[in-house]
């Protein structure tokens, strides 16, 4: 159970951001309105997906240092679970922008980001698959990772920033601006990026701890 | 005289319209304040809550399998 606190935290915040999410008063914002509450759920799925991928890279730079195949398993599942947290983000996005942009996908720098961001951690995964012998697929895989994770700050973070967007934050615009002046929200949006980012941690060790079962199964018999 | 007529009704209509325009930075934002007032959100908020605790526990259960799982390869 010591070991566990972090789960519990994670539980303990997304649950809160739940309630206080629906519940806590939000600033009126003309076009927005009660879809503000979204920036509770559909942001930290990002700042999870980015946090997990850092990881998956950290891993891969790890393994291309010590040639451990584990690196290379913890780097594959890490990646996995950050494209699920990352569709979740590309199609509730989708959906905050059809009510309050009126179209599902537009054109977006931002947008446009996210889905080749996605696209190109899709490739690593295609990849990964192409290559049968263990070592070459973990090395090939390893050094892709790197160009992946740069290529996710340059269209996650960079060009959106370049070009005027319409997602909030972009144009110049490093922060949440608006939002980030109003406290109550703070109070939610800070323990929901917590909470959420432990979650998907707790997802990616599950699915590398059975990985890891799998594999020793695999070459023990 | 009939043409200056149309032109001033038209003139006024537009001015009329576009005062309404102007008039719509100062007109509250819409909220779900009925939602809120009847109490009813709390139902979403439990609705919400008992899908996310159902998942918790599915994720409990899974850590404690795999754990399992883990003991009995290390034997």
């Amino acid at each position: 159970m010591k070991k566990n606190w972090w789960k519990v935290v994670a539980a303990v915040c997304v649950l809160y951001t739940i309630i206080a999410g629906f519940l806590f008063k939000v600033p009126a914002q003309p076009i927005l309105h009660e879809t503000i509450r979204n920036l509770y759920f559909h942001v930290p799925m990002w700042f999870s997906m980015m946090t997990i991928l850092f990881v998956s890279l950290w891993h891969s730079i790890k393994y291309l240092s010590k040639s451990a195949i584990e690196s290379d398993i913890v780097a594959s599942q890490a990646a996995h679970t950050g494209m699920l947290v990352g569709f979740l983000g590309l199609v509730t996005g989708s959906i905050w922008a059809k009510y309050t942009w009126g179209a599902w996908w537009v054109a977006d720098t931002k947008l446009n980001g996210a889905a080749i961001t996605m696209l190109i951690y899709l490739a690593y995964f295609v990849l990964r698959g192409s290559i049968d012998e263990e070592q070459k697929r973990a090395r090939i895989a390893a050094v892709y990772n790197i160009f992946a994770y740069v290529m996710l700050i340059v269209f996650l973070l960079i060009l959106p920033r370049m070009n005027d967007s319409l997602h909030p934050g972009n144009g110049g615009n490093p922060g949440f601006n608006k939002y980030d002046l109003d406290s109550t929200m703070r109070m939610v949006f800070y323990p929901a990026v917590i909470g959420w980012i432990l979650l998907t941690v707790w997802i990616f060790t599950l699915r590398v701890r059975l990985e890891k079962v799998k594999q020793k199964l695999l070459y023990n018999d | 005289m009939i043409n200056s007529i149309k032109k001033a009704t038209l003139l006024t209509a537009i001015l009329i319209g576009s005062a309404s325009a102007f008039a719509q930075d100062n007109q509250p934002v819409e909220m779900a304040t009925g939602l809120y007032q009847s109490g009813k959100i709390y139902v979403v908020v439990t609705v919400v809550s008992i899908i996310f605790v159902g998942i918790l526990t599915y994720l409990v259960m899974l850590d404690r399998k795999i754990s399992k799982l883990e003991k009995e390869i290390k034997k």
